[in-house]
């Protein structure tokens, strides 16, 4: 499925409506960085991902395999997997509620097509891209691992483990995506714990390292590709993507006080209100 | 049917963990095994030089390690971690809960020095709440073999079995006394000698401890039944109900804390299915410290002589 550029456009506005909607409808989640983050993975899943939403297999042979590591980012994710096919777009009504596939952060459990494995708890998405990635190298499968993780999620350890591994045994089949928003729960992250100049960090390490404006499409998916044909080059990818928490409602951008905290009946209208209906609301 | 158990030679129980893991190398070509930097402790060696393409250092990043692992189980590896118990379990708790327990992935973790038998390293390292901290989580299997040939098997048995499992295994060099081409069912307690009034369930390094328990008790007229509850999650309910049945009174015995273990689990089944007398030999609410494995098991109420007065006293509550 390669959607055009337009195509792409109207597909992330109705991400961001589907987004606004589901926390609405649960009166919690995380409508803040999954906003910033629909115009990337509306990208993915609809034109960079070589995938098959309507065959989902666990082990992904012969498919680009996508992880999520900030989990509560999980409506945007929700959102993309259904429109793109891996299970009804009508389910998205369930999310957060009781006995539902749509968990608060993405879980195995549910058995939802589309997800490998939980995250929620930070910190641990990208070493398990890196085993999933290992798995491929081993299956003489040439399909790429993506990884997105939020960047106040760098300051668990575990991911300065992941990189400097990665690295090491040239990992190239793996791209890794960071959410670069600036905000996190307690305030911005330079306040909260300055992340320093992460582009010259993960050179460090060992990785090819690429900037990406994750609100232009056409920067995205020239970046997106360039990223693909970094890869089997020896060495890992990141891509640092420069996001603003809560794009496209006026009133939700740049403040990390929409991290966590759902709209009420009023926001939701004014927000929808910015949004065009592309694909039909849920 | 009540075998004679002798042993045939001390053995550590992590070198039938690493003989066991490059014979699976030879069978089982889906098994990958991954070492935070102790590759010669846990006796991974071997496959490491003779399977290198499917063994990862991962250096000392235990967190890594386990994510790693449930992500290369999504490409269809049966993965086989290795480190300490200690950096098996406590370190790596949230890795482990929700990468490989929660997300049902098929890691092994293979834990060696665990308990007091660590030794002179002492109580950074002796971890005690292993067995606890496993048997919380939902979809793990927790084992704990007793010695070289029964850790053997179990390493065998675990790469056909579908889910995350804590294998737990131990340092020093103890009596080798199950058969050597013995089967191992998961979930499976081994009665390894019948007897009429005292159950004595242990796990582990403590079944020799229980054997020699029960000669002593014979002598005194005793007659101890014998359980090698080498399966402490699922426990072999059954087995343990059909035992105290018969005895009326038991005994659990194992290399760790008294709160979480396997006496915590057996108290749980006798309290809920058929309260019983249950005495506990386990560690009492308190850390190690340096010193030889058996001084370290005499000084801590875990040796043989502890397992004999725990039965008598057990017995006198009937």
């Amino acid at each position: 499925m390669m959607a055009n550029i337009n195509d792409l456009r109207n597909i992330a506005s109705q991400v961001r409506r589907d987004i606004l909607r589901m926390t609405h409808g649960a009166a919690s989640g995380h409508p803040g960085g999954s906003l910033g983050c629909a115009d990337l993975m509306s990208a993915l899943y609809f034109s960079e991902l070589r995938h098959s939403p309507l065959q989902f297999s666990m082990d992904g042979r012969e498919q680009d395999l996508f992880f999520l590591s900030n989990g509560h980012i999980s409506p945007v994710w929700y959102s993309v997997l259904a429109r793109s096919g891996y299970f009804p777009v009508k389910e998205l009504v369930t999310f957060r509620k009781l006995g539902t596939r749509l968990q608060g952060h993405p879980t195995t459990a549910e058995d939802l097509p589309g997800v490998r494995v939980a995250s929620g708890s930070l910190g641990m998405g990208l070493s398990v891209a890196i085993g999933a990635a290992l798995a491929k190298r081993l299956n003489q499968d040439s399909h790429l691992v993506y990884v997105l993780t939020g960047d106040g999620e760098l300051e668990e350890g575990q991911i300065w483990e992941a990189a400097l591994f990665a690295a090491a045994r040239k990992l190239d089949n793996l791209i890794a995506i960071v959410d670069w928003n600036g905000q996190q729960i307690d305030g911005p992250v330079e306040k909260v714990m300055p992340l320093g100049d992460l582009g010259a960090k993960w050179k460090a390490f060992g990785w090819e390292v690429l900037g990406m404006d994750g609100h232009d499409m056409d920067d995205i998916l020239a970046t997106l590709r360039q990223a693909r044909e970094a890869c089997f080059q020896g060495h890992p990818v990141m891509i640092l993507m420069k996001t603003v928490m809560g794009k496209g409602v006026d009133f939700m951008e740049g403040t990390h006080h929409w991290h966590g905290v759902a709209p009420k009946d009023d926001e939701l209208s004014r927000a929808l209100a910015q949004l065009e209906e592309t694909l039909g609301d849920y | 049917m009540t075998i004679s158990y002798e042993n045939t030679g001390n053995k550590d129980t992590r070198s039938g963990f690493g003989a066991a893991l490059l014979e699976l190398g030879n069978t089982h070509p889906e098994v990958v095994a991954l070492c935070a930097d102790l590759t010669g402790s846990l006796k991974m060696d071997a496959f490491e030089k003779a399977f290198p393409g499917r063994f990862f250092q991962t250096g000392i990043a235990e967190a890594n390690m386990m994510s790693i692992a449930a992500g290369l189980t999504i490409g269809g590896k049966v993965p086989f971690t290795g480190t300490f118990a200690n950096f098996s379990t406590g370190r790596v708790f949230d890795q482990i809960r929700q990468n490989i327990a929660y997300s049902r992935k098929n890691v092994k973790i293979c834990a060696s020095h665990a308990g007091l038998t660590l030794g002179e390293d002492g109580a950074t390292h002796q971890i005690l709440e292993d067995i606890g901290l496993m048997r919380m989580l939902p979809n793990m299997t927790v084992i704990n073999p007793c010695d070289y040939n029964q850790t053997y098997a179990a390493t065998l048995a675990v790469a056909d079995h579908q889910g995350p499992v804590y294998l737990r295994f131990g340092r020093p060099s103890v009596p080798n006394f199950t058969p050597r081409d013995q089967s191992f069912e998961i979930g499976r307690a081994l009665i390894m000698k019948e007897g009429r009034d005292v159950s004595l369930f242990a796990t582990g390094h403590l079944v020799w401890k229980a054997l020699e328990a029960s000669r002593i008790l014979e002598a005194e007229g005793i007659s101890a039944e014998v359980v090698n509850i080498h399966t402490i999650k699922p426990l072999d309910e059954e087995s343990v109900l059909t035992s105290v049945s018969k005895t009326g009174c038991a005994v659990s015995a194992e290399e760790h804390q008294r709160n979480g273990g396997l006496g915590d689990a057996i108290a749980q089944l006798l309290a809920l299915k058929r309260p019983s007398p249950l005495e506990m030999v386990a560690v009492d609410d308190r850390f190690g410290e340096s010193g030889k494995p058996e001084e370290l098991l005499t000084k801590y109420g875990l040796d043989t002589v502890d397992v004999v007065r725990a039965a008598r006293r057990a017995l006198a509550r009937r």
